[in-house]
């Protein structure tokens, strides 16, 4: 688990912390995330129990303001969303200077998640990158994760068995899509478990559908080929 | 060698989960289950109570000074039988592991910490766990079978 904090401020680590007027809160050395480089992410490792306590008490957060499981779906999405916007603009710097590039076409933009994002989140890449095989959607791309860390210690309940708390990665990934000019609306399904004995029964599809706009601008600048 | 079946008690003395993992031990009725947590844990409660060492309090450690309280006293572990063996644990929290062994089972120590290991990962981390309710978990589930066959088949 590689510096899921990284856009959050909330998430300011050592140091004695100092209560201020206004209830943000600084360390009492004055030295915020936001003073640490920006490159150095060879010790920002997490433990993988802080996090899954973290999340667990995000989707209890979110399940107790909810009627529905779409609803506790979108709330966990809108939680992921502003980590991806801010995730794409950290590891397109952490890049050397001549590969800081953004990504201009479909493909590079999935492969830079299913890469470097991945990487860097989970210290691992994703599983596998699909094209929509289905002719009508020509918008929709799948990236196939076997066993979501975010998922590893959850056992959703039968009454809830569309849920996917991978939700919250939707959210990132969803996140990296906008902040990269490719508007998409990303989610998460289970498609593992349904049989006895199965390898992967976490298996996770992320599901990204892509904005017409952006095939069609595809299209006019010829970036994309089909 | 043979782990026959597990039974997980609250802190308050309802049974929260049983699993049998072998048929070495004939099956009894999930009414029975609940009688038979009830009364472990007032048993134990009791046993706890007949410890006859004064509790002294905290005292400080000789090598570091640091105040240390003495392990409070552990009640009830071990009830054996011809044919199994029961081997509690409990937990800091009050939450009580029972294994039924075999009498011959070597290790029963480690397969409880391990067992333990288990239920603080896919139990306590689980977002849809209330505490102290009986435990629903598909993940928990198979990971402590598989971790048993492991052992029984060895």
């Amino acid at each position: 688990m590689a510096h899921l904090s990284a856009g959050k401020p909330g998430g300011v680590a050592g140091g004695k912390e100092l209560a201020t007027g206004s209830g943000l809160r600084y360390p009492a050395n004055g030295k915020t995330i936001y003073h640490r480089p920006l490159n150095r992410s060879k010790t920002s490792e997490l433990s993988q129990a802080s996090f899954a306590y973290l999340f667990s008490e995000m989707v209890s957060y979110a399940l107790s303001k909810v009627t529905d499981i779409q609803d506790l779906e979108k709330r966990l999405n809108m939680q992921g969303h502003p980590i991806g916007l801010k995730l794409l603009d950290l590891l397109l710097i952490r890049e050397l200077p001549r590969n800081q590039l953004r990504p201009l076409n479909i493909i590079s933009l999935l492969v830079l998640i299913k890469e470097k994002v991945w990487q860097h989140l989970f210290g691992r890449q994703a599983d596998r990158l699909e094209k929509s095989s289905n002719a009508d959607t020509p918008d929709e791309y799948m990236i196939v994760d076997n066993e979501p860390l975010v998922n590893a210690y959850i056992s959703v309940p039968k009454e809830m068995s569309q849920l996917n708390c991978a939700a919250y990665v939707a959210g990132i990934i969803e996140g990296v899509c906008d902040g990269g000019g490719f508007p998409a609306r990303v989610t998460a399904h289970t498609v593992g478990g349904k049989e006895e004995g199965e390898m992967w029964p976490g298996k996770t599809v992320f599901l990204v559908k892509f904005q017409p706009e952006v095939l069609e601008r595809g299209a006019l600048i010829g970036s994309e080929k089909a | 060698m043979t782990v026959f079946s597990l039974i997980i008690i609250n802190k308050a003395g309802g049974l929260v989960f049983n699993k049998m993992f072998h048929d070495g031990l004939n099956k009894i009725s999930t009414n029975d289950h609940l009688v038979l947590a009830g009364t472990f844990h007032g048993v134990h409660a009791i046993t706890t109570r007949l410890n006859p060492v004064n509790n002294p309090g905290p005292t400080p450690s000789p090598a570091t000074g640091i105040l240390t309280r003495p392990e409070p006293p552990s009640g009830l572990e071990v009830l054996e039988s011809e044919n199994f063996r029961l081997q509690c644990f409990n937990t800091q929290t009050g939450t009580k592991f029972l294994l039924f062994t075999d009498t011959t089972q070597a290790n029963v120590d480690v397969t409880m910490r391990r067992i333990y290991e288990l239920y603080s990962d896919y139990v306590m981390k689980n977002p849809f766990y209330q505490l102290e309710m009986p435990i629903r978990c598909d993940m928990f589930d198979r990971k402590l079978s598989s971790y048993i066959r492991e052992i029984n088949n060895r």
